[in-house]
């Protein structure tokens, strides 16, 4: 048990989520009319519709995959009779179809926005960074699918499901131990997602949490009392 | 309270719902909608408009918040017009709501900029000498030096300065100058002082008080027509819009009403649903010509054979045949229709017609002692008798007791005072008929326009009266009314040829005659000159006619408009409500003149200022004399002697400068502030040492050597104005000869290709660069900006305090600084202020109190108007050398320099001791100098200027205009009104009377726009009765027109207007620039070339409201220069809209896209002009330089008539006659372009053309 591993994966797991919680919620307060996903479709609409949707679609269920692997407690999958490394062949097998379609979608909305004329001149510093972050987390996801094939048992698996039901219920310790063998890839890939939470609040990120999925059943007209 | 503590109460969100669910009622927060509220909230609202020579001059409400502009709205307050009339607003259109852009743009000058190899020379210089002047000196008399910033003119470079480094070098630079050639070396160019009269006077009073030269607009801009001042000895004068809803049938003719006078357009749309008749006359199918009930398209520069066909209909209908009793009194009271001519023996026993017969002519001078040579006479009808009638000029000058009175237009005998009635023919009383030749011009060959084959001499024949003279001989005589209608060819069953008896016959200027010069059908012509003509006759008048810049921009514009102004004479429409001449060009009506110019041209210190007119000041110094291709010989009258006319344009020029008749800048080869000196030493007066020198030959005059290095404009001040990007007419030739840097100029000159070389001029290798220093003031980054050394950041529109009056509406309203000047930029009156008081410290030790000596011509409105009844030129030994009778008066004027600032800024003593007017009244004025300084304060610090009112700010300023002019100052009104009646005999006062105790204050036009105070200068009136309508006091208070015979007058008798066939009006083609034949086919790119009339309109989304380089208008437009084609030539050259074109002669060349249109007729292309080529401009393919601006391609060209002085109408006058800056009869090549080049890269470098 290094440092290293207890700062980056003791500490640095509640420094992000409070910026990620803390940072949002004042933003949320402070700049209401800045909390928006600035679409810049508009600006250019060649090839959006594709490169968007595959994006949005593969980081969606990617985000979802990672959710529920991550989380849900051993237990359940035992009684539901899955064992770790069948479990780990779905998460390759669903990661790498949902994340190459994410890939196709970022690298054109990477293109895009770097060689656009009208997108890049209306890109925001942070608009460049957050969408280069994205993609380099998605290469680090993508690249440890080969390392998990080689170790098919599930056992990879389940240290890093431990470490972030560890995180989650404040025991850093045990999070920190449940680390120590874990390859570099993994870890680099660990680091780097939580600075994306990090970097959240500061980002057009911030859209995730107002998505309006109540918006197609919302009734015609409404009337603010108030 | 919070967000996201709202957002917690999701399930509690909805608190109720209605219409069966498909609403809902919520709880949130409505926070978010103050966003929305707060963008149309501000913080206050401030009155002011657009300076920028736009009549409109709406009064807008201009928006601040938190410190800034944000937008403008028109303002919705003028006062009410009368009852039936609508009111005048809303005022205002699209360009002017954008103007705001402007502040805040990257386009805004925000800090005073210098040329940075200037400013490295400068800093070295000033390390090397202490003193400003000398090391000024140092560089301009150090050819490498100067030529190293010269050069680099228009190529970029600016560095960023401070006001208190370059307001040492900018009076460094007029001190030197005025110290080593002269102060009229200094020039000062800035447009329509009505759109920002104290800006304006900022300029002109520091350049008047150190002796500099304001150079005239008006007429270089060709706005000023100088059929006008001919017709009606007037600059102009016009209805104001309102006025266009009494008319009963509204032509537009060649004015874009809707496009170019968009928020006084309503007027014309509105007095259509009572009935009025509109027709338009345009070449292309325009905005206007869309709300015609008759529209004739006649070939573009052929109008006047449109108006002359017309106005056969006319006579023919309305006077042979018919007959109107209202237009028979009309013209025979209020026109020179009865005056006698001479007729002299000419060739082949035919007559020609001279001057007008005088009571000089008769034994002792008809009985009149004062003036004889300058009164007219007609036959009297009541006593059969010939008469000395009121109201020629004669009467308005030198009277003595007596016959002081009779300068008016009462029909009566002036000695007597016996009612007369004049006649009109002497037809029916005459001793015979006579062959009289008349030119014609309508045979002239061109290139590109049809003629007809009609004898260039017209021999028709013309009743007369024989008239015994003083000296006993017999001498025949026709009345203009005769003369008038064999002009017209209108067969009276006298005999003859050339005359027509129906229509259909093949004469000039009948119907059937115009239809091959113009190809508007007949039927047409005869239709609507007679629905104009049945109109005025039912109505009195109520025939109007708008007319714009599209028929004056002509060389031969006089033609177009007597054309136009002759029917509107001879149906008595001149002077009647609903009815006249509309002409519209730029934002000419300063209406409270007279309080202005003492303020502009210091004239409470100083008398007279310098003044110069434009047009022939750049022709010469731009050196397009040295490129004249257009030989005077080809507009001549076929009638004179060719021998007796010879000489180029600039020998006219400098011949009328000589004689006095216009002004000169610089005056003579030697400095004026040396001449008083230089006299002293040889024992004579000033005045006398210069008539002697130049009888000798010792002094000549500056124009005749224009390329001697002593006789350059040294220093320019542009302010107000985008004189290169805009106005300059032969744009390249400003640059290479004037600013001596990279230009497109393809010709050759007159020594390389063996031209005709002027008489009167000395040749010499042709001098480049030869202004040392070109200052420009302006809020953005002009194309004029971009040439000059350096530029000063001044106030926009929104950011001073100033006045605005148009010939539109009779409102007077301000500019005011709604926030202040952003950056470092100051007001234009804050600018000159500091530039005086820097030149009054470093003038120290180089000037102190002066002598110099001002060449004034003989001007309009004084008594020296009737100088010349005859052409005599003393240097051909024809007449003794008399200043201010045959040359120009020589004044001397004291100039005090080192208190330049001081008289800047207080009102000096001259007011009361010379009292003020203009137009040829005068009244004191002791009591408004008095008011405004207990208004303004009295200066308290020690010096020439303690007690004097004080003039510190832009407001004072405008203060001192309105207290002196009598259109804001009822008391003023009064005396002027008062001035005016001694010389008429008749009581006009009452037309002010009732609102003698009105005064107009800023803070009170602040507050509402405000109708000004009806007064003499000016000959319409503004009350409850009538709308303002020109020319109405003279018809219904009889006071005469400034000309020869007080009338309006149809015949122009001046020797030179004779020499050059214009007596009447006659139809003259466009003259053959001869630009396009040396240069197509020679620089092929592959394309087709074709050739196309350059026509260069008003904006539609530009100037006139904003300029071009605003965002908001590029984006509604192409983004960049364009010019429109038609379709049929887009064809045969292989253009596509949108295509890059390049448009390019002799002159210069352009690049711009290709607007391919239907609305434009074949034959002629439309670049509207002033459009920067600052934005989105390539290089031109033919110059190898960035493609220029519309007038790369035009140049300036001068009509000898206009230099016409000492003759009553025809005398100078600042803006007000002189010669006029035409330049539609250009042509151009137009092709595709092959090679696009941005010219953005370092290594193409833009070089010389070499082949020229």
């Amino acid at each position: 048990m290094n440092y290293l591993d207890v700062l980056l994966f003791g500490v640095y797991p509640y420094v992000a989520a409070t910026v990620f919680l803390l940072g949002s919620l004042a933003r949320f307060e402070r700049d209401q009319f800045t909390w928006k996903a600035h679409s810049s479709q508009i600006l250019h609409k060649k090839n959006m519709r594709l490169a968007s949707n595959l994006f949005h679609v593969g980081i969606i269920l990617l985000f979802l995959g990672h959710f529920f692997g991550m989380l849900t407690p051993p237990e359940i999958l035992h009684a539901l009779g899955i064992s770790a490394s069948a479990k780990q062949l779905l998460a390759v097998v669903a990661g790498s179809i949902f994340g190459l379609m994410c890939f196709a979608g970022l690298t054109m909305l990477v293109r895009r926005r770097l060689t656009e004329p009208r997108i890049r001149a209306t890109s925001s510093r942070m608009d460049i960074v957050i969408l280069l972050l994205l993609y380099v987390q998605l290469i680090l996801g993508l690249l440890t699918v080969p390392l998990s094939l080689m170790h098919l048992d599930g056992h990879n698996m389940l240290n890093l499901m431990s470490w972030a039901r560890n995180v989650v219920t404040f025991d850093p310790m045990e999070a920190v131990a449940a680390v120590g063998d874990i390859g570099f890839l993994f870890k680099l890939h660990m680091v780097l997602g939580m600075s994306i939470f990090l970097v959240f609040p500061f980002s057009r990120l911030v859209h995730i949490w107002s998505a309006p999925v109540t918006y197609p059943a919302r009734p015609y007209q409404i009337v603010r009392q108030r | 309270m919070s967000h996201f503590l709202d957002r917690l109460n999701f399930f509690k969100k909805v608190t109720d719902t209605f219409s069966g669910n498909h609403g809902m009622v919520t709880n949130e927060d409505r926070g978010w909608e103050d966003a929305y509220r707060a963008r149309w909230q501000h913080d206050k609202i401030v009155r002011s408009t657009h300076g920028v020579n736009c009549t409109g001059s709406c009064s807008w409400k201009i928006y601040v918040k938190n410190g800034l502009v944000t937008w403008e709205t028109q303002q919705t307050d003028y006062p009410r017009t009368r009852d039936e009339l609508p009111n005048h607003e809303p005022r205002g259109c699209p360009r002017g709501a954008s103007y705001s852009w402007y502040l805040y743009s990257a386009n805004r000058v925000k800090y005073p900029m210098v040329r940075g190899r200037l400013m490295k020379l400068w800093r070295a210089a000033l390390a090397e000498h202490q003193d400003p002047v000398t090391a000024w000196a140092s560089i301009v008399e150090d050819p490498v030096k100067s030529a190293e910033y010269k050069s680099k003119r228009g190529l970029g470079g600016f560095v960023r300065a401070t006001w208190q480094e370059v307001n040492p070098l900018i009076a460094a630079a007029n001190v030197y100058t005025a110290k080593q050639y002269g102060p009229d070396r200094i020039y000062g160019f800035s447009p329509i002082p009505a759109m920002s009269m104290v800006s304006y006077a900022a300029g002109s009073r520091y350049l008047s008080l150190i002796g500099g030269a304001c150079g005239s607009f008006y007429d270089w801009y060709c706005d000023l027509p100088p059929a006008s001042p001919m017709v009606w000895g007037e600059q102009t004068d016009v209805p104001e819009s309102a006025d266009w809803y009494n008319s009963t049938f509204l032509m537009m003719w060649g004015s874009n009403v809707p496009q170019t006078r968009t928020p006084d357009a309503h007027f014309m749309t509105e007095v259509r649903y009572r009935g009025t008749k509109t027709v338009v006359v345009c070449p292309d199918y325009s905005e206007a010509s869309k709300f015609a009930d008759i529209w004739l398209h006649p070939k573009q520069g052929t109008d006047a054979a449109v108006a002359m066909a017309m106005g056969h209909v006319i006579l023919r209908e309305f006077y042979l045949d018919g007959r109107s009793d209202y237009f028979t009194d009309y013209v025979r009271t209020k026109t020179d229709f009865p005056m006698l001519v001479l007729l002299d023996p000419g060739k082949d026993g035919a007559y020609v017609n001279s001057r007008f017969l005088h009571a000089a002519d008769l034994a002792d001078n008809a009985g009149h002692i004062n003036n004889p040579e300058w009164k007219t006479l007609a036959f009297d009808e009541k006593s059969g008798h010939l008469i000395v009638p009121n109201g020629s000029i004669g009467f308005r000058w030198g009277e003595k007791e007596g016959m002081i009175g009779k300068w008016n237009l009462e029909a009566k005998e002036a000695l007597t005072g016996a009612e007369t009635q004049l006649r009109l023919s002497v037809s029916e009383i005459r001793d015979t008929v006579v062959p009289v030749a008349f030119p014609y011009f309508g045979a002239t060959q061109h290139p590109y326009f049809a003629c007809t084959h009609h004898d260039p001499i017209q021999i028709r024949q013309v009743p007369v009266k024989k008239v015994r003279l003083a000296n006993n001989t017999e001498a025949l005589v026709a009345t203009v009314y005769d003369l008038t209608l064999a002009q017209y060819g209108l067969d009276r069953g006298l005999g003859g040829d050339n005359v027509a008896r129906t229509y259909d016959d093949d004469v000039p200027y009948t119907p059937a005659w115009q239809e091959k010069i113009t190809g508007v059908p007949r039927a047409q012509i005869i239709a609507v000159a007679r629905q104009f003509a049945e109109n005025a006759d039912k109505t009195h008048g109520k025939s109007m006619v708008i007319i714009g810049a599209a028929m004056n921009h002509w060389y031969h514009m006089d033609m177009n408009y007597r054309g136009v102004i002759n029917m509107l004479m001879m149906c008595g429409c001149v002077g009647q409500s609903g009815g006249g001449w509309s002409h519209y060009v730029g934002q000419e009506k300063l209406r409270p003149q007279t309080g202005w110019t003492a303020l502009a041209f210091a004239l409470d210190w100083h008398r007279p200022p310098r003044h110069m007119n434009s047009t022939s000041f750049w022709y010469i110094h731009s050196s397009q004399w040295r490129h004249e291709k257009l030989s005077m010989s080809e507009i001549l009258s076929p009638l004179v002697d060719p021998q007796q006319w010879q000489g180029t344009q600039i020998d006219y020029n400098v011949r009328a400068a000589r004689m006095g008749w216009l002004p000169t800048a610089p005056h003579f080869d030697v400095n004026p502030l040396h001449v008083a000196k230089a006299a002293e030493a040889a024992g004579q007066a000033p005045t006398a040492y210069l008539v002697d020198n130049l009888k000798a030959g010792n002094i000549d005059f500056a124009f005749a050597d224009p390329d001697n290095p002593v006789n350059f404009p040294r220093n320019l001040f542009v302010w107000r104005s985008n004189l290169l990007g805009s106005s300059g007419k032969g744009h390249e030739y400003f640059l290479k000869y004037l600013l001596g840097t990279t230009h497109g100029v393809q010709g050759k000159d007159l020594g390389e290709q063996g031209g005709e070389k002027p008489l009167e001029v000395k040749w010499r290798p042709g001098a480049e660069g030869k202004l040392d220093l070109l200052v420009t003031l302006d809020f953005r980054m002009s194309t004029t900006c971009m040439y000059s050394d350096i530029v000063l950041p001044t106030a926009t529109w929104y950011e001073k305090n100033d006045l605005n009056t148009s010939d539109m509406h009779p409102f007077i309203h301000p500019l005011s600084a709604a926030v202040d000047p952003a950056w470092e930029a100051r007001t234009d009156w804050d600018i000159f202020k500091e530039i005086a008081r820097t030149f009054s410290e470093v003038c120290v030790g180089h000037l102190g109190i002066e002598q110099d000596v001002i060449a004034l011509p003989t001007l309009h409105d004084t008594p020296n108007e009737l100088a010349m009844p005859d052409v005599r030129d003393w240097k051909k030994g024809e007449c003794e050398l008399i200043p201010g009778k045959t040359a120009p008066n020589l004044v001397v004027v004291e100039r005090d320099y080192p208190n330049t600032y001081k008289k800047f800024t207080s009102v000096g003593p001259l007011l009361e001791k010379m009292g003020n007017g203009g137009k040829g009244i005068g009244w004191k004025t002791e009591h408004e100098v008095e008011a405004l300084g207990s208004l303004n304060g009295t200066v308290r610090e020690a010096g020439i200027s303690q007690g004097r009112p004080r003039i510190e700010t832009d407001i004072d300023a405008a203060e001192m205009v309105m207290m002196l002019a009598p259109e804001t100052n009822g008391h003023v009104a009064v005396k002027a009104w008062a001035a005016l009646s001694r010389i008429t005999g008749r009581d006009h006062s009452h037309l002010a009377l009732p609102k003698e105790h009105e005064k107009i204050r800023f803070r009170d036009i602040q507050a509402q726009p405000r109708k000004i105070i009806s007064s003499p200068t000016w000959s319409g009136l503004e009350d409850e009765k009538v709308s303002y309508n020109a020319g109405y006091t003279n018809v219904h208070e009889l006071i005469p027109w400034r000309t020869v015979t007080g009338r309006q007058q149809f015949y122009q008798d001046h020797p030179w207007m004779l020499g050059f066939g214009e007596a009447l009006c006659a139809y003259r083609p466009p003259v053959d620039m001869k630009t396009v034949a040396p240069i197509i086919g020679k620089k092929p790119n592959g394309h087709q070339e074709i050739v196309l009339n350059f026509i260069t309109p008003h904006q539609k989304w530009g100037i006139h409201s904003t300029y071009t380089d605003n965002l908001l208008m590029l984006t509604l437009s192409r983004g960049g220069p364009i010019i429109w084609i038609s379709e049929k030539d887009a064809q045969k050259a292989g253009i596509e809209d949108n295509d890059w074109i390049e448009a390019y002669n002799l002159n210069g060349a352009i690049a711009a896209r290709a607007v391919v249109s239907q609305r434009v007729p074949e034959g002629m292309s439309l670049m509207y002009h002033a459009q920067e080529k600052i934005v989105n401009t390539p290089g031109s393919e033919i110059t190898g330089t960035r493609g220029g601006i519309h007038n790369s391609v035009t140049r300036t060209i001068l009509k000898p008539t206009h230099m016409i002085g000492s003759y009553a109408q025809q005398s100078y006058g600042f803006n007000y006659y002189g010669t006029v800056g035409a330049n539609r009869d250009e042509f151009i090549v137009v092709r595709k372009m092959d090679r696009i080049d941005w010219l953005d890269d370092e290594q193409t470098v833009a070089t010389e053309t070499t082949d020229h």
